[in-house]
């Protein structure tokens, strides 16, 4: 068992092509750690260069966004789901 | 350029003109969508580019400042995925205007963008759709490769 990772269309060239993945991860930033561990070219489109979580990037954990838990800090615990899911901005 | 050479994506001339007519409705603001499709494929050695079947368009959400920014939601993004495979497809890309700028993606542009998806820009100048580019990140999140837009009379596959 594990917490399971779902990865957005635009991220899966850089992800071998994986739909998801599954690592054993106590908080939501145990299980990015592992992500970008693995797939080392994630790293640049989900974080900022000081390491933050980019701000079009959304994270949900069986639905919720973290935004509204405890953000990376969010426990989760196997069977959980986290859900990587795009905002798109932009402008002139 | 040599990179522009390798990306296209094919649209409808049916659907380039729908893009327009977005960014003519919304004028002054920003208009925006997203663009469902399926990627380039090669069966048999047949190469097929990206190619663009159906728009999905959507309300900008940036109420503080529409005239020069544009936001989609990731609840509007779940909708669009769920439709694109409901249609057997994807969301290839997104599309929004410039109003009275010209059709090239900004600084504030590239620091919001993902990689692989393409992005049609729609320059409307005084209200009138003008050029129509289409672009895509390139791996360092450094630049942009402009990609070339074919514009076919109807879409080559249907679902």
């Amino acid at each position: 068992m594990a917490v399971k990772v779902l990865i957005p269309t635009p991220l899966r060239p850089h992800a071998d092509g994986r739909a998801a993945a599954e690592f054993p991860a106590k908080t939501v930033a145990e299980a990015l750690v592992q992500l970008t561990s693995e797939f080392a070219d994630l790293k640049r489109h989900l974080f900022t260069e000081e390491g933050r979580l980019r701000s079009f990037v959304n994270v949900y954990v069986n639905g919720e966004d973290i935004r509204y838990l405890a953000q990376e800090n969010t426990p989760t615990k196997d069977g959980d789901t986290i859900n990587i899911i795009p905002s798109i901005a932009g402008g002139s | 350029m040599n990179k522009a050479d390798s990306i296209r994506v094919w649209i409808s001339a049916d659907l380039a003109e729908k893009v327009r007519r977005h960014g003519t409705e919304t004028y002054p603001d920003e208009c925006c969508g997203a663009l469902l499709g399926r990627d380039a494929s090669s069966e048999g050695g047949v190469e097929k580019p990206r190619e663009i079947l159906e728009l999905f368009p959507l309300v900008n959400r940036r109420e503080d400042s529409p005239r020069n920014r544009f936001s989609v939601t990731p609840e509007d993004v779940i909708e669009a995925d769920r439709t694109a495979q409901a249609r057997g497809m994807d969301v290839v890309g997104w599309y929004h205007s410039h109003p009275d700028h010209p059709a090239k993606p900004s600084e504030y542009d590239r620091e919001h963008a993902w990689p692989w998806y393409s992005y049609i820009i729609v320059s409307v100048q005084k209200g009138a759709p003008q050029e129509m580019t289409s672009w895509r990140l390139e791996d360092d999140r450094g630049s942009y490769s402009q990609e070339t837009i074919e514009i076919r009379k109807e879409a080559s596959a249907q679902v």
